[in-house]
């Protein structure tokens, strides 16, 4: 069938026609209100991309005449806002709630790249993911890094060489769903006690490696290949520092017990998500280079988020602590930006730092920082324009480019996509179920 | 008296009150504000831009306020402070009066997931008209000093929306020293609601495990039907007794709605279910302010072709999978394009504080920005019939005033101060004392 036999109502023609459009090699967003995210804001500046890269910034810039440019007089243009905390397009296989401790699961072996909320992601300015196994298991499994680059294959959204990252979980989450089957763990000491005893395991199937390795190396003939464990390697891997460790943690002696136990097995943790008590014991989290994901606002939606402050981020943020701000749901993830403009309101954050939140901090937590993130010479060009400050509760994003491409058009009837050209799909789960905790596995 | 200095009082008289460790739900102890005894002195709210929703929006105002009503609101060439007023600056501030919230579970729970300590709604029964919120509505819930800190002052308490007739919503007042001081109105509305969350197949609670009468949406038209032909029944047969009549509490409940005395809140998400829902209630003459309207895009000429009110959304209701993603954000816009008077609601307990933000994502997505105020403010006070005390910066009216940093309407506008029945409310809740307790001292 041709595309234009798919063409049954004008605004999918559009959209099938403009999905065989290639991305200009040369594109000049001009004339807007930049905010970089790693050097303040630039007023009247242009953006200029070159190959899906950021090859230029200021007042003026060298583009070639070729180039498509785009008038975005009083506009604004951000970095692509990043999302340190999803479980979008996982479907209902967010938990491998069977055994706490479950760290060879691929998110990618779940990942739904039609899922609807991509697309509505994508039209709040979302161009980069990090899809996290849920809170069910101490030590769950590996996450999945996106582009969100809606329309195109499974493949196509990948993060290219980004950084593998591993989701741990404490305090309620894990004890109420093995607890409430009579099984361990049924407490917090039950909790760290499992994860103390995975990675003595795994010390012992590193050595057994180690020594095999060593033995092979130094040429030893009729050597046993010890037994591969898709878990004790996974377990190995953190140990030796190859996996990012993305902890689901939310009341302060908690935060301290995970540090421990991570100097006792020697091993950093990347970021504690939700940390909705950093505000408490910032300073001492802040010396041990871990970030944060947490809430703009949620609070109180069960025990372990009563002390929740709107105020944890900015206050954690001037104890040192780099701070990222997240959706943990399918709804909030398409308005992360009215989430950092409550951080003015909320502890007085500078407006820079509050789009840093949503940027580059999350792309650092996601290890990718070095690529996207800020509106840098050599970045990626995940960048939005938005019809006004993005901080204000009336913005709306206008277009979103991934690597340079637009993938997002608010302006094209439809559904306002460039290469989307199929079916949606809805899983029907919201994404978050920490929230209203409907689900036994929670997120 | 500036801004600063009120709240310096504040913090000062409640370093006694404050009861940090308050653990989790089963203890939650908000400080309460007695309203009860206003100051007979004027305040005179100067300099600031107000918001008075009925007449416009007036630079440089003067408010004044007296024994808890508002005495005059206008431009500051035309009311004059009187002498001995007790002025409060407000300069480059934005005034305007309490926001409303027109559905809310505030008080039915502190926790949800402290399910020993919910009282959301009594499902044993769906039909339970004569289950009233006010027998419940805890009103030490630390909820509520949360909410009026970002200028919220007024609110419906419903029992959630799990049942076809789930029973009797309050509209409340958030300070106040007790209960039922803090109820305004008690019995306002009955709460009907109408779609897939009323299946008898799931849900909270005990319904979970074994499903009975109604597993789907014909068993539930059936089912309010019969309650409330069963109620006409019943008013037949009490007019027509002589004496001796056994007054029934679930039937009698219902009479004054039958009568058309009160409104039914009537929630439907979808267009089908908002027609079917219509009808049934237009067979019995009920007075109809819908709720919960997301997914009706397909019907909104016919929506305002019924004349009641619309209680939308919530408007961050995911669009479905074949919806553009703007098809909820606009529906507010739509509805008021067409005449209907719509109201927001934040629904539930954990984000009412963000009331505000809804309606003002409504005016990102077209919206009028007055009608998005109004939705907040006038709007549901007439919905629920306290206009004449609530709802606008009109003399006569309830002094339930707030003082912001600039559009209420905004994420990153920060409310100064709260007055409610033109008492000062400390803006002190367990969230900024845990603030304050943790801020290192330089």
């Amino acid at each position: 069938m041709t595309a234009n036999k798919l063409c049954l109502i004008g605004a999918l023609c559009a959209v099938v026609h403009l999905a065989s459009a290639q991305a200009p090699h040369d594109l000049v967003l001009k004339n807007a209100t930049v905010m970089t995210a790693s050097h303040g804001t630039l007023e009247h500046a242009s953006v200029w991309v070159h190959n899906g890269k950021i090859a230029g910034i200021g007042a003026s810039v060298s583009a070639p005449a070729s180039a498509t440019v785009l008038d975005a007089s009083g506009k604004y243009v951000t970095p692509g806002i990043i999302d340190p905390h999803s479980h979008s397009a996982l479907g209902n296989d967010v938990n491998e709630a069977t055994s706490p401790v479950t760290p060879s699961m691929m998110m990618i072996d779940a990942f739904d790249n039609s899922d609807k909320a991509l697309y509505q992601a994508l039209a709040g300015g979302v161009t980069t993911e990090l899809l996290l196994h849920g809170s069910a298991n101490l030590i769950g499994g590996q996450a999945v890094v996106i582009k969100n680059k809606f329309g195109l294959s499974r493949d196509a959204m990948l993060f290219p060489n980004a950084p593998r990252s591993i989701k741990f979980a404490s305090g309620e989450n894990p004890k109420r769903v093995y607890g409430g089957r009579n099984q361990a763990p049924s407490t917090r000491m039950g909790n760290f006690e499992v994860m103390r005893q995975s990675f003595e395991d795994a010390k012992v199937y590193r050595a057994e490696w180690d020594t095999y390795n060593a033995r092979l190396a130094k040429g030893d003939k009729d050597l046993t290949i010890p037994h591969r464990d898709l878990k004790l390697e996974a377990l190995t891997d953190i140990l030796r520092g190859n996996l990012l460790v993305q902890i689901h943690c939310y009341r302060a002696d908690e935060f301290l017990t995970e540090e421990a136990i991570a100097h006792q097995y020697g091993y950093k943790i990347r970021a504690f998500h939700h940390a909705l008590e950093m505000y408490k014991v910032g300073d001492k989290i802040a010396k041990d280079d871990t970030g944060i994901a947490t809430f703009a606002d949620w609070w109180g939606f069960k025990d372990e988020a009563w002390d929740a402050i709107p105020w944890n981020a900015v206050m954690s943020m001037r104890e040192g602590v780099r701070v990222s701000l997240k959706s943990d749901s399918n709804d909030h993830i398409r308005r992360l930006n009215q989430e950092a403009g409550k951080m003015v309101h909320y502890g007085g954050a500078t407006e820079d730092e509050a789009i840093r939140m949503i940027t580059l901090n999350p792309a650092w937590i996601i290890g990718v920082d070095d690529r996207t993130g800020s509106i840098d010479i050599g970045k990626d060009a995940d960048l939005v324009v938005w019809n006004m400050d993005p901080l204000s509760t009336y913005a709306r994003a206008e277009k979103v480019y991934i690597d340079g491409d637009l993938f997002f058009d608010s302006s094209l009837k439809g559904f306002g996509t460039t290469h989307f050209n199929g079916v949606m799909h809805s899983s029907g789960f919201s994404g978050s179920d920490d929230e209203a905790n409907d689900d036994e596995g929670g997120n | 008296m500036n801004l600063a200095a009120l709240r310096t009082r504040h913090s000062l008289a409640l370093v006694a009150a404050a009861l940090l460790s308050a653990p989790l739900g089963l203890l939650a102890q908000a400080v309460m504000v007695d309203t009860s005894a206003p100051p007979s002195t004027v305040t005179a709210i100067v300099g600031g831009k107000l918001l008075t929703i009925t007449h416009g929006t007036i630079e440089n105002g003067v408010l004044l306020f007296q024994s808890g009503k508002i005495t005059a609101a206008g431009p500051a060439s035309s009311v004059k402070v009187p002498k001995g007023a007790t002025i409060i600056n407000a300069k480059g501030m934005t005034v305007y009066p309490g926001l409303i919230d027109s559905e809310t579970n505030l008080g039915l729970t502190e926790v949800e997931s402290d399910r020993v300590n919910n009282d959301l709604v009594e499902n044993t029964e769906e039909i339970s008209p004569q289950m009233r919120v006010s027998d419940a509505f805890h009103a030490e819930t630390e909820r509520i000093p949360v909410d009026r800190y970002n200028g919220i002052t007024n609110a419906i308490v419903a029992p959630a929306s799990e049942d076809t007739m789930s029973g009797q919503d309050s509209f409340i007042q958030l300070a106040g020293r007790d209960r039922d001081s803090m109820i305004l109105v008690r019995d306002v509305a009955l709460a009907m609601n109408f779609g897939q969350e009323q299946k008898r197949g799931g849900g909270r609670g005990p319904a979970a495990a074994s499903p009975k009468f109604p597993t789907t949406r014909m068993g539930e038209i059936t089912q309010m039907r019969q309650a409330l032909i069963d109620a006409q029944e019943y008013m037949r047969k009490k007019a027509e007794a002589k004496k001796d009549f056994k007054i029934d509490i679930k039937n009698e409940a219902l009479i004054p709605y039958l009568n058309g005395e009160k409104p039914v809140v009537l929630g439907a998400y979808e267009g089908y279910e908002v027609e079917v829902a219509m009808a049934m209630a237009q067979e019995f003459h009920l007075k109809v302010v819908l709720n919960h309207v997301t997914h009706a895009q397909d019907i909104l000429d016919k929506i305002a072709s019924y004349h009641v009110p619309v209680i939308v959304g919530p408007i961050y209701d995911s669009p479905g999978p074949n919806e553009r993603y703007d098809a909820v954000y606009s529906l507010p816009a739509e509805l008021q394009k067409r005449g209907v008077k719509i109201a927001f609601a934040s629904y539930g307990v954990e984000f009412n504080r963000n009331l505000p933000y809804a309606a003002g994502y409504a005016v990102a997505y077209g919206l009028p920005y007055d009608e998005a105020l109004k939705a907040i403010t006038l709007n549901p006070a007439e919905i629920f019939g306290v206009a004449d005390k609530l709802g606008s910066l009109d003399p006569g009216k309830t002094a339930n005033i707030v003082i912001a940093n600039g559009d209420p309407l905004d994420v990153r506008t920060s409310v100064q101060q709260v007055f409610i029945d033109g008492v000062s409310i400390p803006m002190v809740t367990r969230q900024t004392r845990l603030r304050d307790e943790y801020t290192p001292q330089k």
